[in-house]
């Protein structure tokens, strides 16, 4: 109603400076940031390295000066995450603080801070499929929704019915030249095809092992199209030589 | 920054399981570089000022009187360097930068006034009010918010916040009965963690998650366990901490400010009672750096509820089982009736000071008592009829005479029969603060205690102090003659303590052999820690027995704030007069009772540990009819035919001034000198000479540190207190309850 009112076009001296800002849509973890005692989790659950660990444990410490010893909770952690079927418990945490002498609340907030500590449960096989921008290009989109539908229909951050996947949606892994690319528990699968990935997932149904790498055939991160440069033979000791010493 | 001295680098105590047995390893995360004395020149917008090296920037600029914008920086805190509003802007750096985290820099131009400055603060303010509800109206820090203050000062005029999304929405912590989260509000400044892993020692405070979803807490469900708790709502720039016993009562305009001494225990923190009307709303910290720098403990803080419940507001008088109000004229003529009817006669005539009683009542009461022919004065506690060991007559004997700040100065203490945590929480964090910044060794004599620090375990009785005199049976001994700066922290409860003759006849010599060290000009190496805000006072004032006087029995008992009397000790046929201003316990003895007012309620002298005595005013009116104790002492006198001789608080204050100079020399310590003290300790030493050590355990002097006088008993927080951190009741956390031992050996 007061458009009327108004002058057509108002002189431009008059707007107020226009400042734009830009934001995202801010993407909220969907994990807790705090504990709850569940029937599953809770600090009255046992936790104690094996032997091997708490000799493994023991050479992680050593590596640092007895005053910083607290240096090695990552590793720690690392290491009670692997035991306890790979998520970290209140009772790890708490196990590595009384090991390492620390406040519990140091520990937490280390494995608060890195996403890579899984605090629920987790999969036999935890999928991680990377969607950062370089895999994205090369259509990380399909190979995500191709381990959801091999899956049966979960979501990323879900389990299956079964126990045997967890998918997740992860940032770059450093593998951007053979991308698309997923990590399945400790091994990187590369230059993924939608028919490769639910091949990979159907090994592991299986309860088998594919060979993790690049699946297009190609070694390691070659050029897929084929080599470029030092494609001659190289020359050998005694070639192009001074006369002397041919 | 980060440094570990070489003597706090112990060897790793190994493995799991170890950690209990061995606490002599120390786990001290903190450190810092001493201060290099070198100063600095820097300009600051023009202005040249001189600084010490090593000086954050924003010290040089607030030293050139330039105010900075701050949410994180805090002076007593460490930096952290996280909320960004302290950005200036100096010469040949591309960018501004963080004041707070930059140190000064001789000859660099800086410059807090200009475009690029003001653009930086409109930004991080926009930033900090993206995720900040705009909830000012309900919130209890409004009128007192940093935030909110500094958002009018340099955010921005109009908002570019159109997210349909909303806000950031953070669940609220549930920290105790005292600290009340709204978590929304948080800009994650993350001063309440630095103080609590710093000062107070609670290291269950942190941060969990990272980037937008970074949030404040225990990340386990705990509640906030310390005696400082109630700082970090001052800290708190913003209403994310606010006080739980304050919320929704009052505005910060709406009260009326007045500066004050704290009664709670003996060392005098500084504080401001903040009134409406006749009420104490609420009682914060006043800065003192020679007492308790910016901080006070929460009995301090959130006692004043009690202030308003049991009050005595009219002179009662007993007939048979009831207490009848009465008129002053008749409470006191019943006194001065009881008084003739019971007979008593010279030491017959009892005293009794209590826990809250001030300096100027004290004095009275004993010039009344003096008049009617008494000796018999006695002080409210186990022993009290009996003159203290340590005897009043030289007053380094029952002073803290290294003053509260010079115990950041030792280097080593043994602390006998104490728990400094519950007998002066404040002072607990300098030792602390010392702990974890310097190489300091502490050993403790006396009941385990969780003090925030790691100590050696001495042992439980007199035994272990005889042992460490000789020195032998521990290490601590040999760090302690190896100490520069030794310090011995002796507990008030000793003097309670049936070894206590033997413990000062012991420490006395100990004092007296090791003098080069203990006692020099500059150190006197013997404190006494006292938690009764009276008893530096009763003791400066004489307020102690003669020997023939104890051995009286008291027929007509006059008990001055006195709540903590056994009732046994009082004799059946005495005439029991009670004044104070609580129905506790005394009241409950007597046969009148003269409401008199609390320390809220009237200007009166307090003499702290150190023996500094302070001035407390009176924020709000007594209650009902109560007056202030010495006018009731004074009127009694005429009522009991032996009028005293002054008729307003000035006159008394010379009489005070006769008894002691020091108790009306304001805001001081006096040290005392080097010979004195020699002379004092020769004279203990031989006073107690051939007091036989036994084995009786030193008992902790405060079992529950929320609940320690009339005041705290009648407070509905207290109480509150009392349950959650005490009794565990309603909190804790399954499997990790409170235990005394674990917590101690986090620490150890």
């Amino acid at each position: 109603m007061f458009a009327a009112r108004l002058p057509k076009r108002l002189p431009l001296r008059v707007l107020p400076r226009a400042r734009p800002i830009t934001t995202t849509c801010s993407r909220r973890s969907d994990a807790l940031f705090v504990h709850r005692d569940t029937p599953y989790n809770n600090p009255k659950i046992p936790f104690e390295f094996d032997a091997e660990n708490l000799t493994r444990a023991k050479e992680i410490i050593s590596r640092y000066p007895p005053q910083y010893k607290k240096a090695a909770v990552i590793p720690l952690l690392d290491l009670g995450q692997r035991q306890n079927k790979g998520w970290t418990s209140i009772s790890v945490m708490n196990y590595v603080a009384n090991l390492l002498e620390m406040p519990p609340m140091r520990v937490y907030e280390v494995a608060t801070f890195y996403t890579m500590f899984n605090r629920e449960p987790i999969g036999d096989n935890f999928v991680q499929v990377c969607t950062t921008t370089p895999c994205m290009l090369q259509g990380s989109t399909d190979i995500l929704n191709a381990v959801c539908e091999q899956l049966g229909g979960i979501k990323p951050g879900q389990t299956t019915k079964d126990g045997k996947f967890t998918v997740v949606e992860v940032e770059c892994q450093g593998a951007c030249s053979n991308a698309p690319m997923m990590v399945v528990n400790d091994d990187f699968y590369e230059d993924l095809t939608p028919e490769s990935t639910k091949k990979i997932l159907n090994a592991f149904t299986k309860g088998e092992k594919p060979k993790p790498g690049p699946q297009s055939g190609r070694q390691t991160s070659e050029n897929s199209a084929g080599l470029t440069s030092l494609t001659t033979k190289p020359y050998g000791p005694g070639e192009f030589c001074s006369p002397e010493f041919s | 920054m980060l440094r570990i001295l070489p003597t706090v680098t112990r060897p790793s105590s190994g493995l799991l399981g170890k950690v209990v047995a061995s606490p002599s390893s120390s786990r001290r995360t903190i450190s810092s570089t001493p201060a290099r004395q070198a100063d600095i020149t820097l300009t600051v917008d023009g202005k040249e000022v001189t600084v010490p090296q090593g000086s954050a920037l924003i010290q040089a600029c607030e030293a050139a009187g330039a105010v900075i914008p701050r949410f994180c920086y805090h002076d007593r805190l460490a930096i952290a360097g996280n909320c960004r509003m302290c950005l200036v802007e100096v010469e040949r750096s591309p960018k501004p930068v963080a004041s707070c985290a930059m140190p000064a820099m001789p000859g660099s131009k800086v410059f807090t006034n200009t475009p690029l400055v003001h653009e930086a603060r409109e930004g991080v303010m926009e930033f900090l009010l993206a995720n900040h509800p705009l909830d000012c109206p309900i919130c209890d820090q409004g009128g007192e918010c940093d935030l909110q203050d500094q958002s009018m000062r340099y955010g921005a005029d109009r908002t570019r916040f159109h997210e349909i999304t909303g806000k950031r929405a953070v669940e609220n912590k549930d920290l105790g009965p005292l600290v009340k989260t709204s978590m929304n509000r948080c800009i994650q400044c993350t001063r309440c963690v630095r103080f609590a892993n710093e000062v107070a020692g609670v290291e269950e405070l942190g941060t969990t998650g990272r980037g937008n979803d970074l949030q404040i807490g225990m990340y386990v469900a705990k509640t906030m366990d310390s005696e400082l708790s109630g700082n970090v709502v001052d800290l708190c720039p913003v209403g994310a901490l606010t006080s739980k016993p304050y919320a929704f009562h009052a505005r910060p305009w709406e009260l009326k400010n007045t500066e004050s001494v704290d009664v709670h225990d003996a060392l005098g923190s500084n504080i401001r009672v903040d009134s409406r009307g006749v009420q104490v709303m609420r009682v914060q910290p006043r800065t003192n750096d020679d007492v308790n720098e910016e901080w006070i403990s929460d009995k301090t803080r959130y006692s004043y509820d009690g202030l308003r419940f049991q009050r005595l507001t009219t002179p009662l008088v007993k007939r048979g089982d009831r207490f009848v109000p009465a008129s002053w004229e008749d409470a006191l003529s019943a006194v001065a009736t009881g008084l003739a009817a019971s007979g008593a006669t010279g030491d017959e005539i009892q005293a009794v000071a209590g826990h809250l009683a001030d300096t100027e009542s004290l004095v009275a009461l004993r010039d009344l008592v003096h008049r009617l022919g008494s000796d018999n004065l006695t002080l409210d506690q186990n022993a009290g009829t009996s003159s203290p060991v340590h005897g009043i007559d030289v007053r380094s004997n029952y002073l803290f005479n290294s003053t509260i700040p010079g115990v950041e100065r030792a280097d080593a203490i043994l602390l006998i029969g104490t728990n400094p945590r519950h007998e002066a929480a404040v002072l607990n964090s300098r030792i602390r603060k010392s702990w974890l910044h310097t190489g300091l060794e502490v050993g403790l004599i006396g009941a385990r205690a969780d003090t925030t620090y790691g100590y050696e375990y001495l042992g439980a009785s007199a035994r272990a102090l005889s042992d460490f005199v000789q020195g032998k049976g521990s290490k601590f001994a040999e760090k302690f003659a190896a100490a520069e700066r030794p310090l011995i922290i002796v507990g008030s409860a000793l003097t309670e303590h049936q070894d206590g003759a033997a413990v000062y006849n012991m420490l006395a010599k100990y004092v007296l052999a090791n003098k080069a060290k203990l006692l020099t000009p500059d150190w006197t190496g013997l404190s006494i820690l006292q938690r009764i805000a009276s008893r530096p006072a009763a003791y400066d004032v004489g307020f102690v027995p003669s020997k023939k006087a104890a051995s009286a029995k008291p027929k007509f008992v006059y008990l001055l704030n006195a709540d903590e009397v056994d009732p046994k000790s009082i004799p059946q046929d005495a005439f029991v007069v009670y004044q104070g201003h609580h129905g506790d316990l005394g009241a409950q003895l007597a046969d009148v009772c003269l409401p008199g007012a609390a320390y809220t309620e009237k200007s009166t002298t307090w003499v702290n540990t150190e023996g500094r005595s302070q001035l407390g005013r009176a924020a709000v009116p007594p209650p009902g009819a109560s007056r202030e104790d010495w006018k009731i002492i004074r009127a009694l006198s005429e009522y009991v035919g032996v009028p005293l001789p002054y008729d307003n608080v000035l006159a008394l204050r010379d009489r005070m001034w006769e008894v002691s100079p020091t108790l009306v020399r304001y805001d001081i310590t006096e040290p005392t000198s080097t010979d004195i003290v020699l002379a004092g300790l020769a004279q203990l030493a031989e006073k107690t000479n051939g007091a036989k050590v036994g084995d009786q355990p030193l008992k902790r002097a405060v079992e529950n540190f929320y609940q320690t006088d009339v005041i705290s008993r009648a407070s509905v927080t207290m109480a509150q207190c009392t349950r959650a951190f005490v009794k565990g009741e309603g909190y804790g956390f399954a499997g990790l309850g409170k235990q005394g031992d674990k917590a101690e050996a986090a620490f150890a």
